[in-house]
């Protein structure tokens, strides 16, 4: 009874102040001054279209360099915890059951248009919504329906952790060119702006994007590896 | 716009619904994980609606694809732990 009506009166609290915060809720008129100047300067600036992707890659590159560090911790630890309970018993694989035509003829169309789709949002980051962390999951999520439509058909950890290794150590490459050649760390102008709205424009960002989509989709998919290899407990 | 606000507050209604039967639902476990799924995915459109693509791509992706996924496969895992 207690306990019900210490529920009710934290949820009747929680309920007033969300209330509150929206009755005082005023839309801005204007931008404030750091969103000001992103969207004024960033098309000059560094020849991006979409300025949510200047701002991730450019702008505070730095903040997307820790959170790949940080997907690529996680997916160390999951690795890390999950391959050693594999070592430990290596029993004969279990019978898997067949998968089904459905699952199977499935794959077979949709699995080049899902990964062609990733790799299409990395590299047109610049241009249209999404980007490297996108693209990633998508090619992450086409490598699980391979996963679950042929579960004995591997492709091998190594190749995944070169292609990751490879991805990460060539965005801090990178990046450190930017100090050498232009602004700073991770600046995009090493290579030539070009028009705003192509392909090959905006500097680095396709590229650093490109990297950063393998790298993320690399992850997600060792992450996934993982998870099913302990299957055969 | 009355359109749009009107969308948005179907949407929100759909999603605490779904959440609801997410944590509440006594149905079973795999109703609850796609009834999560399904809250991730209504938040996705949610995202699309407040003018923010990218966010709604990676919770489309992440949220919605991935984490269901997840929930399911180690859902197995503990069923077939449970009947050895």
């Amino acid at each position: 009874m207690i306990k019900r009506f210490t529920l009710m009166l934290l949820l009747a609290g929680l309920g007033a102040i969300f209330a509150g915060l929206m009755l005082d809720y005023v839309p801005d008129a204007e931008l404030n001054r750091t969103a000001d100047y992103y969207a004024k300067n960033t098309a000059a600036d560094l020849g991006a279209a979409n300025i949510v992707t200047a701002i991730i890659v450019t702008y505070r590159g730095l903040d997307t360099l820790g959170e790949v560090t940080v997907l690529f911790l996680t997916a160390a630890i999951v690795g890390l915890v999950l391959a050693r309970e594999k070592h430990e018993q290596s029993q004969p694989k279990r019978e898997h059951p067949p998968t089904g035509e459905l699952l199977t003829t499935g794959t077979r169309l949709l699995l080049p248009l899902i990964l062609l789709f990733g790799a299409y949002v990395f590299s047109h980051g610049h241009l249209t919504p999404g980007g490297g962390f996108q693209g990633g999951a998508i090619l992450a999520s086409g490598m699980l329906l391979m996963l679950l439509s042929h579960p004995l058909r591997r492709f091998g950890h190594r190749t995944i952790a070169v292609v990751e290794s490879i991805a990460g150590l060539a965005f801090v490459f990178i990046g450190v060119l930017g100090i050498a050649l232009a602004g700073g760390f991770l600046d995009n102008r090493i290579l030539p702006i070009g028009t705003l709205g192509e392909l090959v424009s905006a500097g680095a960002i396709p590229l650093i994007y490109s990297f950063v989509g393998l790298k993320v989709g690399a992850e997600f998919s060792s992450m996934l590896l993982n998870l099913s290899e302990t299957e055969e407990l | 716009m009355t359109l749009s606000i009107g969308l948005a507050l179907l949407l929100a209604i759909a999603m605490v619904v779904s959440a609801i039967m997410a944590t509440r639902g006594r149905r079973s476990l795999g109703i609850s994980i796609l009834a999560a799924g399904l809250a991730s995915l209504l938040a996705s459109v949610m995202f699309l609606l407040l003018g923010a693509p990218d966010v709604a791509m990676t919770e489309a992706a992440i949220g919605s694809g991935l984490t269901t996924f997840l929930f399911f496969f180690v859902l197995g895992r503990v069923r077939r732990g449970e009947h050895d």
